[in-house]
This record gives structure tokens, sequence and C-alpha cells, in this order.
């Protein structure tokens, strides 16, 4: 069967095509379910590779599909590797995925590019899987730049709408800023190792000095900054809420945010080698978790308070990679794609009953209109809080558990986090579900629990989000922690935790206690005391107004990056290409112009004044080659 | 010595008539002269290779002639045809006249 994998991205390719080409001539029903089988066959696929995979004695397969650059010393077959990370990952991406199309033949229904929506959805999947799937770094950097294409296409799907264009076009520049630090990290390892296949670099990675595998760790790292929204280059993912909503569930949630994260785990080696780079990774992550907490506390959009939420969780993952925690960051990467893609579904659920509408201030009650929603997305909402025995509070433990073994402080930020994560998450609930609805009568008739197409996927990822936890239940419950053995044949330096146990469940009392009380906080505020958000334009304590602003980052960017570089590209169009090159291009012509109307006088049309000119023109030669 | 004249003789006697032919086509506005001292010209080459040849008892030269002769006809064939197709345009052959490639 393992031979068998690269049928995993062929069936999405196909489903590309087929919907891509003949999408228009066949109906909805029939496009929808080509694109949801064919990542249905594929996670079929996944499902039997990954128990081969896990019942094999051989953890690392290595399956050649075709040669593919051969050049001198630059030889890139196109080789999938098949090796218990890729196939975790392949799971998520085919699992979630299916889920997400079938909520998606519901969600948009109604929407005239029905199959257009499918095309982008199936070639994401099958670029997410090759990002995976890859043996070499240059397979992952097609697929991560296939997948930032089609996030763009799906940002700006509803393409009328120019603020959706900008969004769409925002995410895809931040990335390339990202994409050129990854691209100059593989050159880098191909420059150092002469290879650019895992096994080989990582096999030889410790006979590199210690600066150039810090510099290829830092600017692999800038590629991940991109692609998984980390400080500085987040701005772009709360903008892509654009797009329709199981896009950012699947997209910018799950699964495409988390390639960085994949990526970082894949390399672990040149990280377990730098104390610089994971210094570095385990501080901007974590200041990226705690900063988008913060800005996810004011929101009035419920899915920019998701998005923000996702950005802050991203950070969480990367502390862990920072500190060493790879398979709990592995860990968390799952949980996460189970509860926030259940939340951004969630959301989507109560968006599509409230008629397209997005701001919270304008919900409230829709506990007994949107049943199935409303407690798919309170068990979401527990879990991403970390309340007890739920997935997020096992993933999440164990990453601060790790953070506090590396560096106390580290691990006091991502408590706070931790705590903020469960304030916003619930002030969210509370204002969504709770309480006096605060929309228009029309919207109140309207309100309707969604189609079965979307409330499966909802019960199935809140199943999924209760349980996600048994993954990885802790070490010092004295169980096998199944996700940590899993991962360990690709974790080349590990440290296993000298944590003392009493410290441990010191760790978790406080983790479970925070939260707790967060929410009896959160409770107090919005249900109790019924206190609800400032309509626009009201006056905010200076604090408040700062964060819900996004602490001005985006206004910040426009003023140091954008407005420098309009006024240097005025200044270039202004002089250089108005008047330098336009001044040559325009002078060469008249040039032409000028030398000719002198030239053509010699043009006189008598035919006596030719021959003489030619008889002259002979004498002179013959003259010329005899006397020399 | 050929027939038991000095070879120079062939020499001046070809360039005469080599000059008569470059002046012919230079100073005449008949299309008709100039053809025919473009013509003149050609055997004033033809006359000399025929004489080095003999000379040096080498027929490559005369090879040559004949060839000369055969492409002179092939132009003289053409040139009468433009030119009697000019004269039906223009009813003349004056060369001063025709300079209509001006403006």
């Amino acid at each position: 069967m393992i031979k068998l994998v690269a049928l995993i991205p062929l069936f999405p390719l196909l489903g590309f095509l087929i919907n891509g080409f003949f999408g228009k001539k066949i109906s909805k029903g029939l496009s929808g379910a080509i694109a949801s089988v064919s990542v249905l066959a594929s996670f079929v696929v996944a499902l039997l590779i990954f128990f081969e995979l896990e019942h094999s004695a051989v953890k690392t397969h290595v399956v050649t599909v075709f040669s593919w650059i051969n050049s001198d010393t630059l030889k890139i077959p196109f080789e999938f590797l098949v090796d218990p990370l890729s196939s975790l990952f392949l799971l998520i991406i085919t699992g979630i995925g299916f889920l997400i199309h079938i909520y998606s033949m519901g969600y948009m229904h109604d929407d005239e590019g029905f199959a257009r929506f499918f095309t982008y959805l199936n070639l994401f999947v099958f670029f997410m899987l090759l990002l995976v799937l890859g043996n070499n770094y240059l397979i992952m950097f097609v697929g991560w730049e296939g997948v930032g294409l089609c996030s763009y296409l799906l940002i700006g799907f509803w393409f009328k709408n120019t603020e959706y264009n900008n969004a769409a076009k925002k995410a895809f520049i931040m990335n390339r800023v990202g994409d050129l630090g990854f691209l100059l990290g593989i050159m880098l390892i191909f420059v150092t190792f002469g290879s650019i296949t895992y096994g080989d670099v990582f096999s030889i990675a410790s006979s590199g000095n210690e600066a150039t595998v810090t510099a290829i760790a830092l600017l692999l790292f800038i590629g991940a900054m991109g692609k998984s929204a980390q400080l500085p280059l987040y701005t772009w993912l709360p903008d892509a809420m654009a797009g329709p909503t199981p896009v950012s569930a699947l997209i910018h949630a799950a699964t495409m945010v988390t390639a960085g994260i994949y990526m970082i785990v894949r390399s672990n080696v040149f990280y377990s080698m730098s104390e610089v780079a994971s210094e570095t990774v385990a501080v901007v992550g974590v200041a990226t978790a705690l900063f988008a907490a913060t800005i996810g506390l004011f929101q009035n959009d419920i899915k920019k308070v998701l998005a923000y939420s996702t950005v802050s969780q991203l950070g969480l993952m990367f502390l862990g990679l920072g500190v060493g925690a790879y398979s709990s960051s592995v860990f968390h990467v799952t949980t996460h794609a189970f509860f926030k893609a259940l939340l951004f579904l969630g959301a989507g659920s109560v968006i599509h009953a409230m008629g397209g509408e997005q701001d919270m201030r304008k919900m409230g009650g829709l506990w007994k209109h949107l049943p199935i929603t409303g407690k798919t997305m309170a068990l979401g909402t527990l879990a991403i809080s970390g309340f007890p025995f739920l997935s997020g509070f096992f993933s999440k433990d164990e990453i601060l558990a790790h953070t506090y073994e590396h560096s106390p402080v580290l691990w006091f930020f991502g408590m706070v986090t931790s705590m903020l994560t469960a304030f916003y998450m619930f002030r969210l609930f509370f204002l969504t579900f709770f309480g006096k609805f605060r929309g228009t009568h029309e919207q109140e008739h309207h309100l309707h629990e969604s189609p079965g197409s979307m409330t499966m996927p909802l019960i199935v990822l809140a199943i999924l989000s209760v349980a996600g936890g048994l993954l990885g239940l802790p070490e010092f419950w004295h169980q096998t922690n199944w996700i940590s053995e899993h991962l360990s044949p690709i974790i080349m330096h590990k440290s296993p935790s000298t944590l003392p146990h009493d410290t441990e469940w010191m760790l978790m009392g406080i983790a479970t206690f925070s939260a707790l009380t967060i929410i009896y906080i959160a409770y107090v505020i919005y249900m109790q005391r019924n206190i609800r958000p400032l309509p626009e334009g009201a006056k905010m304590p200076f604090i408040q107004r700062v964060i819900y602003n996004k602490y001005y980052v985006d206004e910040l960017y426009n003023a140091i990056i954008r407005k420098p570089l309009d006024a240097i590209s005025g200044i270039l169009h202004k002089y250089v290409d108005e008047q330098i090159i336009d001044g040559i291009v325009n002078g060469v012509g008249t040039t032409v112009n000028g030398i000719s109307s002198v030239v053509r006088k010699a043009q006189t049309g008598h035919i006596g004044v030719y021959i003489f000119s030619m008889v002259i023109g002979i004498v002179l030669i013959l003259f010329f080659t005899f006397i020399k | 010595m050929l027939n038991g004249i000095p070879i120079n003789f062939y020499i001046m006697l070809s360039a005469v008539l080599f000059i008569i032919g470059v002046v012919g086509v230079m100073a005449r506005r008949n299309a008709i002269i100039i053809f025919m001292c473009v013509e003149l010209m050609l055997n004033a080459v033809n006359l000399l290779l025929v004489a080095f040849s003999t000379l040096h008892q080498d027929a490559n030269g005369q090879v040559f002639v004949f060839f000369i002769m055969a492409v002179a006809a092939a132009e003289v064939a053409v040139g009468l045809a433009i030119l009697s197709m000019v004269y039906r345009n223009f009813k003349t052959i004056d060369i001063d006249l025709l300079s209509r490639l001006k403006n």
C-alpha cells in the first residue's frame, strides 16, 4: 500500500481537473460530490498507509515517482516520503479536508461559483498533500507556493468585492516576504550540504558549522513566519477572513497555516543544533501568542476573533518548537485542527443562519435557534480554553510543561495567553448564543439550524475535539504518550523530560484552575452583568482603543513600509521612468528620424546619379584594393 | 605573343573598349545606348579573358567567357523586356525623366 502513496495527491488532482474543466457543465450536486469523494478516497488511502506504517518495523519509506531534475550536481528526484510525521499530517489534511468539503456543499449551496469553489478547494488539498509528502525541500516548496496560490484564490473568491481582493493580495504579498526567506534557506542548504533531500541533509547536518546551521534555521523560520502568520508577518491572516468560512476553517486554521510548523518539525535537526535559532522561534512564538490573544479580546467580528485566536495558538505551537517539544507542537497542531475547524465551521453555521452577519454585537440568544451548532461550539470552546480532559487541555498543557522546564518566564507568558484565550472564546460564545437577540426582526425570523451536510461535520469534529486528547495522554499519568512515541523516529535529538512528577501535577493544576476561573469571570461579565461590547465609534479608554484597533499595526506598516514605497515609486516613476527611460527610448526614435531626413537626400531618384555613384564606388574599391 | 601580336595590345584594346563603355553609361541618357555600353564593357572583359586564356594555355578563362555570354544574353532579354514596358508606360526611355522613385 505504501508504494501507492502517489494516489493520495492524485485523487484531489483528478477532482480539480474534472471540476476545473467540466464544473460549469455538471450539476452542483455532482461537482460537490466529485470533489468530496476525491478527498475521501485520499483519506482512505492515507488511513491504510497510516496503519501499515504503524505495524511496519521500518518507519521511513521513500517512494520514487519519477526522475525530476537531473543536471550535473543537481539531482532532484520526485520522491514521496512516508514516515510518522507525514502520515499524521496526511490524515489531518484529508480527514478534516473531507469534512469541510461536505460542509461546503451546504454552506456554498446558493453560490454561483460553486464548481469554482470546489476546484480551488481540491487544488488546495493537492498542493497541501504535496507539501507534506515531498522527500526534499523543493517539492515542499512547490506545495508551499501552491497552497499560497490557492489561499489567494480562495480569499478573493468573491472577487467582485474590492476589499476582499485587497485582502487576497495582502496575504499573497506578505507570504512572498516569508517565501524569500524559505527559498534562501533551501539554497543555503544545497550550497552547504550539496543536497536538498531530507535523508541526505539530516544525516550530514551535524558536519555543518554552527553559524551556517543557525543561518539556515533562521531563514527557514522566516518562511514559517509568513505562512504560519507569526510576528511580524501575521497581519494577512485576520484579513484572510474575507474568504468563505469553510476556507477559513480548512486553510487558515487547520492545514495551511500549520505548514510552517510541519517544516520546522521536519527540519528539527537544524533547530536542535542551534540554540540561537530555537530561542528566536520560542520568543517570536510566545510574543505572537500573547499579542494576538490581547487583540482577540476586543474584536467584534466573530471570524476575526477566531482568526486572532488562530494566530495566538500558532504562536503557542512555535513556542513548543522553540523549547524543543516538537511532538507536543504536532500534538497541538492536531487538536487545534479539530477544535479550530469546529469553531470556524460553527461560526460559519451562525453566519449562515444570520444571513451573512458576522458582527457579534448583532447576535445573541442563538442557543435555542441553533441547538446543534450551539452544543458543538460549546465543546469546541471548552476544548480550546483548556477545560480538563478535552483535547486542548492535554496538548496545551504538554507545550506549557516543556516550556516551564526550559524557562519559567516563557511559561508565564504562555499561561497568560492561554487564560486570555479562555476569556475571549467564552466572550464569543456567550455573546453569540446567550442573552437577547440583538439583530433585526427580519434576521430573527430567518434564524434556522443549518442543513445536515453542515451539522454532520460539526458533530464529527466535536467528538474529535473532545476525544483528541487521547492521542497524547501525559506520560506522568503512567500512560504511553502515543503521539510522542509515534513521532520519535523523526526527532533527531530527543530531550526527555526531567521535570518531577509533582511539578507536572502542579502545572496541570494551575492550568485547570486558571481556565476555570477565567471561564467564571467571563460568565460573570457577559451573562450575569450583561456587559455588551461598545458600538462602533463609542468612546473607549486609551488601552482598549489601542487594542481594539489592533495596536495600529496595519497603520504602522502603512506608514513605515507602504507610504515610503509609494513615495519612492512615485519618484522613480516621475524621474527614472518618465525622464530617463522614456527619454532614451524616445531619443533613439528622434535620432534615427533626424539622421534619415538628412541621408534621404542622397536618394535623388535619378538613375544617372545612381550609375555615376556606382562607378565612382567601384573605382574607389579598386583603387584601395590595388594601391594599398 | 599571340598570332604575332603582343599581349599588351590586347590589354590596351580591352581597356579602351571598357572605358568607352563606362563613359557611355555615365554620359548617355538613352536607356538602350546605356544598355549597349554595358554589353561593351562585358565584351571588353571577355576579350581580356580569352587573350589571357590563350597566353597561359589554360581553358578556365574561356569557360568564364561562355558563362558571361550566357548571363549577358539572359540579362539582355530581361533588360529589353523592362525597357519595352517602360516605353509603353512613359512613352520615353530617357533615364533622366524616369525619376518616379523620388517622392
